[in-house]
């Protein structure tokens, strides 16, 4: 008996992108997802990260090779459902959270999903609920700590239920506690998750799977604990290991809570 | 950020003022102050009544008139030049103090400062009681194009944004011995004004992209706030009505 395999959360193969400068910051970038996978995205500035996470919703148009969410190919004609199953948190908070309070920003999205109403409030408290910041729904955004603003800023996208989480640099800025609470709202979110950091203990802490990436493609792929204690392959991508810090020991505590 | 989650310039209450509908507030102060700027200036007791009704308001709302007050000077940069009127215009004097000045200047002087006092006034209570989104609301409501009011809406989000990036920036200039004091020495200053100016533009690309990535197709959706009833459109009325009264009867030459 075969079971029908379902179609990966991620799905790029061969994408290409090259900026109206003529930057080339995509170069065959091939990487698949599956569900409730949770992957590290490293690799050093300017190496394509971004760029990379801005066409998994169609905030760049594909140039070059194929893209599907869910299967669902990443083109114009399905732009509103491929937002909605990808939710991307940006790096600075200041440019995710835009509305005048909390309960308006988490609406946002959902709003524009055509909820209304009693619908669309459940759906803010819901969202607020599971990144534990019910208590914020009624301040602005920009009165919060860097730590309540990271956990809203998630917010505004979980109330759309999304299929993946894209977290772009999510603990920058973030003092240790916030980062502690993130990691903590983080891995009790049954989800997809896609990490992009350069804070290698966090994404030991979170992922499973690491990849990364180098000139605009992705050049290593496997297991977090393996690729973080492969040293020359980090070296030989301008990352680096806090002093002291041993992968192995951090898996192993990891695994026994 | 010690505001908490108000703005600066409201002030939290549960008054009757407090509780009514954005647009109601927002016409009723539009109209009040229309009144207030087409009265003749020769109406020195409709300034009177204007101000009386103003003061009735904001007793009403429960603010401080000390509150009002120390908010409506902003104005004074901007009458300064009044005060000169009395001396410059010309045609009939009158003694003020032992000073002969021009009858009509000293009318028209004191018409501008009434005006512009009671008109900032009424823009203070209307923000102390009101908190600035539901004004974006009221304004929505009262058919100004949704373009203006979602530029509004972010200029006044960004605002504080910009205003940090502008402080750091300073204090980067500072920190480097930057410490002008002649004009020569402007540069920097007309320059961190076009970088701040381009990071904005860049800000402004980000937001729009985090907007696009959570299904943005070109409409804010609007706060769910309560519309005014016939009832409070009602006991608004009586606020544009004395203005406008009082302008009436000073033109009729009461």
């Amino acid at each position: 008996m075969t079971v029908p395999t379902p179609a990966p959360v991620i799905d790029l193969d061969g994408v290409g992108f090259t900026y109206p400068d003529g930057h080339r910051a995509l170069d065959g970038f091939t990487l698949t997802v599956g569900a409730g996978e949770s992957v590290a995205v490293l690799g050093p500035n300017g190496s394509g990260k971004t760029t990379f996470a801005l066409h998994l919703n169609g905030i760049h148009e594909l140039q070059e090779g194929r893209a599907a969410i869910s299967g669902l190919p990443i083109a114009d004609g399905h732009l509103p459902e491929i937002r909605r199953r990808v939710g991307m948190v940006f790096q600075d908070t200041d440019d995710q959270l835009f509305m005048p309070s909390v309960r308006e920003d988490v609406a946002f999205g959902p709003h524009n999903l055509g909820l209304r109403d009693g619908e669309l409030d459940a759906r803010v408290v819901e969202a607020l609920e599971m990144v534990g910041a019910s208590g914020l729904i009624d301040r602005a955004p920009h009165h919060l700590s860097g730590g309540e603003r990271r956990r809203v800023a998630l917010a505004t996208v979980l109330s759309m239920r999304p299929d993946v989480l894209v977290l772009d640099e999510p603990t920058s800025g973030l003092d240790p506690a916030g980062r502690r609470e993130l990691a903590g709202v983080l891995a009790t979110l049954p989800i997809t998750k896609l990490l992009i950091t350069h804070d290698l203990p966090f994404a030991l802490e979170l992922c499973d799977r690491a990849i990364i990436v180098s000139g605009g493609r992705v050049v290593a792929d496997g297991s977090c604990v393996d690729i973080l204690a492969d040293e020359p392959l980090l070296h030989a991508h301008r990352l680096e290991l806090p002093l002291g810090f041993d992968p192995r020991a951090g898996w192993a505590a990891r695994r026994t809570p | 950020m010690a505001a908490g989650h108000a703005h600066a310039l409201y002030v939290h209450g549960h008054s009757p003022v407090h509780r009514l509908a954005p647009e109601v507030k927002v016409a009723a102060a539009f109209l009040f102050v229309i009144g207030v700027a087409l009265t003749p200036n020769e109406g020195t007791w409709a300034f009177a009544v204007d101000a009386l009704a103003l003061v009735v308001v904001v007793r009403l709302a429960e603010l401080p008139l000390r509150f009002v007050a120390s908010r409506a000077l902003v104005v004074l940069p901007f009458v300064v030049f009044a005060v000169f009127i009395p001396f410059i215009a010309s045609g009939d004097r009158v003694e003020v103090l032992g000073v002969a000045v021009s009858a009509e200047g000293l009318a028209a002087a004191r018409a501008i400062i009434a005006k512009s006092v009671i008109g900032a006034s009424t823009t203070v209570v209307l923000a102390g009681t009101t908190e600035t989104p539901a004004v974006m609301a009221g304004l929505a409501r009262l058919r100004v194009p949704a373009v203006l009011t979602t530029i509004a809406t972010f200029m006044i989000r960004y605002l504080e944004v910009l205003t940090g990036e502008l402080g750091r920036m300073r204090t980067a200039m500072t920190a480097r011995g930057y410490d002008p004091r002649w004009l020569w020495q402007v540069k920097p200053i007309a320059s961190s004004a076009g970088a701040l100016f381009v990071r904005s533009y860049e800000r402004g690309e980000r937001v729009h992209a985090a907007m696009l990535a959570r299904g943005f197709t070109g409409e804010m959706p609007a706060p769910s706030l309560r519309h005014g009833d016939a009832r409070q459109w009602l006991a608004v009325l009586w606020l544009p009505a004395v203005s406008m009264a009082a302008t009436v009867g000073t033109v009729a030459g009461l």
